[in-house]
């Protein structure tokens, strides 16, 4: 028998006429007769759904993070192995967050500890099995749990140990990289859809939107809007057809919680939204999904085809009498698409362009009915505020936001990934005590956070609990929470250029602040980038700031120029380094060197340099070194050399050096 | 091979008249303008102007409305695509961690211009894209459907190799 078929003719549940229960009776059936025989059937198909059919499961991460580092091949190569043992469950799972750590493949007997293993190449496969099998832990890089069956356990720290680990406490990503994303059957084990039955038994879509209110949820995805509120405001608006609409359009550069979780754990995010859509009264749903982020795409639309399968999308959904639609739509790409009227126009067919607002989407939204749209993370939280109850969910969090955030740590730190914590929690902790700091030896310079609509904050700001009124006090927004760690070899100013950069393209333009201020404040870093800054630019840059964000029509305008604002704030210096000392400290703005020069004890006169050279600014000099013994060395014409650094990546042993 | 990897313009017709089957229940029919245009994409490689104005005809909207939303989003390419697609990462962390400098060599090795994105033999289009999402392992590159973490330019070269040696083969 399968988890999800009926234990026996005693079961009434059809998909024409569900039973209420049909969920909990999946983990804990038969609820509507007694029947021993019944109850262990369905055990040993929950046993064969994680272990199949001889006790052993064996798991590979393959989200993007881990086919970027080679995970399909590692895959190839369990596939190869279990084959000696068939019995076996091999599983593709998503991500647990920790990328630094990818590959990562897990093993687990029934009865004895999971272990997990990280950095696994496919040479690696063989020996990990076979060390396993024959009972010995050691070497893994932590374990789920002990439980005294195999050697060398003592030795091996449990995953909640790890310094990436301990500080966390998961909730939108706990099942990710533990379940099968593909697989509705997991999710239940691990109390899938507990939360809609128990809203669509028991609560009325007042009483669910009273819960998420008194839970606190705020939006995910950026502004941080309460979740209650924009719920019930739809709610009340009067009439039959209204939407729900799912933005799985991830597009803030350094962010991948949405991708990370809607590929670990899709079901989960379409129950979020299935509770939603009933809260709100809508009978139709949308799944925005970036095409970019083709596998999150996959996932999401088989979730839904499987919820629909297995009665939990169609008709009278668990006997409730409410029904609802679910379709998934791809996103061709626009960072504006995040302002919740430009989704809308995209859903339509159009150009992604934003309105005004109001009317807000909870009145007029896609096409002119109440709208409402969630974050896949916003979504990922409500199933364990209905599970637990709002009383459990507010004991997490800061006084003002509750609950718990994902954040993504990219960029010059040791240790990259996804990790949630309360929100609340500071920059210190997530960057120094979770991500292990600037890898290295180098200088910790700033953290990036929020994308293109947040800003730079500097080292005095580590201490900030990060939540959505204190960034926005320090210049900065919680955005979608991807942080990006920047070290001394990073240039502030680049980093400005390339967000108006992004901006620039990004913008619709539609309104005139954002179209032309932007372009405008572009050229003037550039030109400071360039080094031909004036003293003049700073004021026009502020200036200029300040008149796109009051001014745009939408929040892509008017958080444009946080990048430029937040770094003039905590880098002043490093604009006056540019313009008035014409150098850039990090040595980054290539038009700043002031040429190349050839190191003359490692230069060994090989000619490599000479042909790319494009300006033919190199030639090959026959001299002496200081024994007197002759040698032939490059050259370099300072007249002639155009300064763009050829020779230096085609030297191979590093003789030609910038000179800034 | 699927006659409809050929351009010419009647088998382009054709195309687009199979895919808008599956979107002809739309109501209104407009609104399936996108995933239009993304099927016609996948199946011919890029948008010829031949296709849009079919398009045109059989969703009635003016061929400007439907060139307007080709250009406004990324997915969407107007000019034919070379057997590899080679897409560089431009998200934040991809940029601290030097992905320009990885575009940059491509261009060089692939001998060719932002403006002319596809090489002479037709084997490769190099495009610069917002954020595959893989941050964690930047710098990304991704070739066709295969991701490749923490590129460099020895990593870059290596795998440019893998897909010119194998008859443009690919990676596995």
């Amino acid at each position: 028998m399968n988890l999800m078929d009926r234990c026996c003719d005693e079961c009434s549940h059809t998909l024409q006429d569900p039973c209420q229960d049909y969920i909990p009776c999946r983990t804990r059936g038969p609820l509507c007769h007694s029947g021993e025989e019944c109850g262990s059937k369905i055990m040993r198909a929950l046993d064969e759904t994680i272990y199949g059919k001889d006790g052993l499961r064996v798991s590979v991460g393959t989200s993007t993070c881990g086919l970027a580092s080679g995970a399909q091949a590692v895959y190839d190569a369990l596939v190869g192995e279990v084959a000696k043992f068939p019995g076996t469950k091999l599983v593709r799972t998503g991500c647990m967050g920790s990328c630094y750590a990818e590959v990562i493949v897990e093993i687990e007997k029934k009865g004895h500890p999971a272990a997990i293993y990280d950095n696994v190449t496919p040479d690696k496969v063989g020996s990990i099995f076979n060390r396993y099998l024959g009972g010995e832990v050691r070497g893994a890089f932590a374990l789920r749990s002990r439980t005294g069956a195999m050697m060398g356990e003592e030795e091996v720290p449990l995953l909640g140990e790890l310094d990436f680990f301990r500080h966390q406490e998961r909730d939108a990503i706990k099942n990710c990289g533990v379940v099968d994303p593909k697989s509705i059957e997991e999710y239940i084990i691990h109390g899938g859809y507990l939360a809609l039955t128990r809203a669509l038994k028991e609560m009325t879509p007042e009483q669910v939107i009273e819960e998420v209110t008194t839970a606190g949820l705020r939006g995910r995805g950026g502004a941080g809007f309460p979740a209650g509120l924009k719920w019930k405001l739809c709610r009340q608006v009067k009439g039959d057809t209204k939407y729900m609409i799912c933005n799985a359009d991830e597009g803030d550069p350094g962010a991948f919680m949405n991708r990370l979780t809607a590929e670990g754990d899709p079901h989960r995010v379409l129950e979020g939204l299935i509770i939603a859509a009933y809260a709100t009264g809508a009978k139709e749903g949308y799944i925005f999904v970036r095409a970019e982020k083709p596998l999150m795409a996959e996932h999401l639309t088989l979730a839904i085809e499987s919820a629909r399968r297995n009665g939990l999308l169609g008709k009278n959904i668990l006997g409730s009498g409410f029904d609802l639609e679910v379709r998934p739509m791809l996103s061709a790409g626009a960072f504006v698409c995040g302002e919740e009227t430009a989704m809308i126009a995209a859903i339509e067919g159009k150009r992604a362009m934003p309105r005004s607002r109001p009317p807000f989407p909870a009145t007029r939204g896609l096409w002119d009915r109440p709208t409402t749209i969630n974050n896949v993370e916003t979504l990922a939280h409500v199933p364990t505020i209905l599970v637990n109850g709002a009383g459990e969910y507010v004991k997490v969090g800061s006084e003002k936001s509750k609950g718990t955030k994902v954040y993504c740590l990219a960029g010059k730190i040791e240790r990259t990934g996804a990790v949630e914590v309360p929100i609340g929690t500071s920059l210190r902790r997530l960057v120094f005590d979770i991500g292990g700091g600037v890898p290295g030896g180098k200088r910790f310079k700033a953290v990036q956070i929020g994308g293109p609509s947040g800003g730079c904050l500097p080292e005095g700001c580590l201490d900030l609990p990060l939540d959505y009124e204190s960034l926005q006090d320090a210049g900065a927004i919680m955005g979608s929470g991807g942080i990006v760690i920047l070290d001394e070899d990073t240039c502030i100013v680049d980093l400005a250029h390339y967000f108006l950069n992004f901006t620039t393209a990004e913008s619709c333009g539609k309104c005139t602040p954002c179209r032309i201020g932007l372009q405008a404040m572009l050229g003037t870093v550039g030109r400071i980038t360039d080094g031909q800054g004036t003293a003049a630019d700073v004021d026009y840059l502020q200036k200029m700031s300040n008149a796109v964000a009051d001014s745009s029509l939408c929040a892509l305008g008017r958080t444009a120029p946080n990048p430029v604002l937040s770094t003039l704030r905590y880098f002043r210096d490093e604009y006056d380094a540019h313009i008035t000392g014409k150098t850039c400290p990090s040595h980054v703005c290539r038009h700043m060197i002031r040429g190349y020069r050839v190191d003359a004890a490692l230069c060994r006169g090989c000619r490599l340099c000479v042909e790319p050279c494009p300006a033919d600014a190199i030639s090959i000099l026959d001299g002496k070194d200081g024994s007197g013994k002759a040698m032939r060395r490059a050259n370099i014409d300072d007249a002639v050399c155009i300064k763009c650094g050829r020779c230096a990546e085609e030297c191979r042993f590093g003789a030609i050096k910038e000179v800034w | 091979m699927e006659p409809s990897k050929s351009e010419t313009s009647e088998s382009i017709k054709l195309v687009v008249d199979r895919v808008y089957e599956h979107y002809r229940h739309y109501d209104p029919v407009q609104s399936a303008l996108i995933p239009l245009l993304q099927d016609i994409q996948s199946e011919v490689g890029y948008l010829p102007g031949q296709a849009l104005e079919r398009v045109s005809q059989l969703l009635k909207l003016s061929t400007s409305h439907i060139f307007g939303v080709a250009t406004f989003y990324h997915q969407f390419r107007l000019r034919p695509k070379g057997r590899h697609l080679i897409s560089v990462c431009r998200g934040t962390a991809c940029h601290v961690g030097g992905s320009l400098k990885v575009h940059d060599l491509l261009l060089r090795e692939l001998q060719i211009t932002p403006q002319v994105d596809t090489s002479k033999d037709g084997a490769f289009t190099l495009q610069q894209v917002r954020c595959l999402g893989a941050c964690g392992l930047a710098p990304i590159v991704k070739i066709d459907e295969d991701f490749y973490g923490r590129v460099d330019g020895e990593k870059v070269r290596e795998i440019l190799q893998r897909y010119r040696g194998a008859g443009d083969g690919g990676s596995q």
